[in-house]
């Protein structure tokens, strides 16, 4: 029922708040500083939701949680998030 | 402007019987569900602990056993839509806990090893409502389900059973923890339904 | 406020590599074709009218709706690439999985879904882009974003030096064969590496993938390839840890990891 993936797998929900490349964003850790790729955050899904780590530090960066007809999306540990423009 | 694929198969509602809250599905397994990564706590190294307004209560293994363990026979429901009932669990009540511990807060936040929260009211973990529980299905509680120690409350969704249980800290407001702040329900009600915000 | 025109925008991306950006979007796709791709997997080809086409090494959300109402929805990469309406996937049964079981053992033609994609831009090759060496790593179902790169490079006659390091599990576990065969044939250097079970006559016998076998095999570090790595999480981890001790820089490599174990 978990699994570890990485933020690839979230591309496709974070399209409606983070564009059309959302696999490419920037995150800032609020826990350690480091910058990354939402594509390479570590990843744990579940049926509660998916949860984006920080590779370094373990901070949860992103949340994401699927209901019927809404989606939430957290940024607990990332203060700003950083997407190309078009 | 979903389309029905043929065949895909839905989930059944056994709402015949009068034990499984409304959305829930019976289940014999067990699902592990996580976010993030399965703390290693030996029993040795474990230990609970309540701050309140006026001090810290600590408490280890060996003293949080000494209170009394007892058995328990509970229903346990995700918001996940799985239900398990008659689920056989040995636990500490958490008012053996509190009976030392004085409070005029009345809201708890739940700490996990590894970073968890999750908010509880104080009243719903008193009364006979709420356990530090060691055991699940007459064995210790294996890590990927919150071994050595979770909390379990099974009267609210399974999320509020904080798994890696380490301690509580009182607070003046029912602030959310990390699945209410994600998206989850404050409060958490099976029986209401209470699944998100 | 912007400077003005001095017409050397132009000649500095040059023509033909510049990302052709397509919005990803839900659309509703009906399965033209399936067929077995190993005895665990199946190959499903849906057709998307209304798909804007997609680069290599992207992937999109499959959803499935039931009757009731209930959704599940999966990623899955996706095999083809460019602008074509029909999609190539090619699913792996999970065990006790919800959705693959259904699609792999299932689904007909005919059937209606949705598709939401294409997503991904940083798991993706473009030939014409750069003439880096390009070195693709697949353990498993991994293979299916690297065969959509490996294929884009062999139908556009691209130059860039390729190799394919493709771990599985015995001869049957192959996926694509004669799409890497074609690729084969177009200067793809791929290697098969076998755990449990290799064929006969095979000039290395069956064995867990070591780090030697991927030195062997990967281009050293110093040639400054892309490196694209795709398989199980736990696949993907080991992977990338070897190439970290054999000297690669590994923030450069590109990985995507299934899950599972």
């Amino acid at each position: 029922m978990s699994t570890v993936v990485d933020g690839n797998a979230l591309a496709g929900v974070l399209a409606e708040f983070l564009g059309p490349d959302a696999s490419r964003a920037l995150l800032r850790c609020a826990g350690c500083g480091s910058i990354g790729l939402l594509a390479q955050t570590r990843v744990h899904a579940s049926p509660m939701g998916s949860v984006a780590r920080c590779r370094d530090c373990d901070t949860a960066l992103v949340t994401v949680v699927d209901g019927p007809d809404r989606h939430w999306v957290g940024f607990p540990g990332a203060r700003a998030v950083s997407t190309s423009i078009d | 402007m979903a389309t029905f694929t043929r065949g895909f198969g839905g989930r059944r509602h056994e709402r015949d019987d009068s034990r499984i809250p409304p959305g829930q599905t019976l289940v014999q397994d067990w699902p592990v569900l996580s976010a993030g990564a399965t703390p290693e706590i030996e029993p040795a190294e474990w230990s609970f602990s309540i701050r309140t307004e006026s001090g810290l209560h600590t408490w280890s293994w060996d003293e949080v056993q000494a209170l009394g363990v007892e058995d328990v026979t509970v229903d346990i429901h995700c918001v996940t839509h799985w239900t398990k009932l008659d689920m056989p669990w040995r636990g500490v009540p958490l008012d053996r806990l509190f009976a030392d511990v004085e409070t005029s807060l009345d809201f708890c936040m739940v700490h996990s090893f590894g970073g968890y929260t999750t908010n509880v009211p104080l009243d719903e973990l008193l009364d006979g409502q709420s356990w530090i529980a060691f055991e699940a299905d007459g064995a210790p509680l294996e890590p990927e389900h919150g071994g050595p120690a979770r909390l379990l409350v099974p009267h609210l969704y399974f999320w509020k059973s904080a798994k890696w249980v380490r301690g509580i800290v009182m607070q003046s407001d029912d602030e959310p923890g990390f699945w209410e702040n994600a998206g989850y329900n404050l409060h958490g009600d099976p029986w209401k339904e209470e699944r998100y915000w | 406020m912007t400077l003005p025109d001095t017409g050397l925008e132009a000649r500095i991306t040059p023509p033909g590599s510049a990302a052709v950006r397509r919005r990803p979007a839900w659309h509703a796709a009906t399965v033209a074709a399936v067929s077995p791709e190993t005895p665990n997997a199946r190959r499903i080809v849906l057709e998307v009218p209304t798909w804007p086409g997609n680069d290599p090494g992207q992937h999109l959300d499959l959803r499935l709706t039931a009757e009731d109402g209930y959704q599940a929805s999966r990623s899955y990469s996706i095999a083809s690439s460019g602008e074509a309406t029909s999609v190539v996937l090619a699913v792996d049964r999970v065990e006790d999985g919800e959705v693959s079981p259904f699609l792999v053992d299932a689904v007909e033609v005919g059937d209606a879904l949705e598709v939401h994609g294409p997503l991904g831009g940083w798991f993706v090759w473009r030939p014409g882009v750069s003439d880096r060496p390009v070195q693709l790593v697949a353990g498993g179902s991994g293979i299916v974003p690297l065969a959509a790169i490996a294929g884009a490079h062999a139908d556009a006659g691209d130059a860039a030096p390729f190799r394919l390091l493709y771990a599985v599990r015995t001869p049957e576990d192959v996926f694509f064969r004669t799409e890497l065969a074609r690729a084969g044939a177009a200067g793809v250097d791929t290697t098969i590496v076998y755990s449990r079970r290799a064929p006969v006559g095979a000039p290395v016998p069956a064995g867990r993938l070591t780090r030697e076998t991927l030195a062997a095999a990967v281009f050293p570090p110093d040639t400054g390839a892309l490196v694209y790595v795709c398989g199980s999480t736990p696949f993907v981890e080991q992977v990338l840890r070897w190439l970290g001790e054999l000297g690669h820089d590994t923030t450069d490599v590109r990985a995507e990891r299934f899950g599972g174990s």
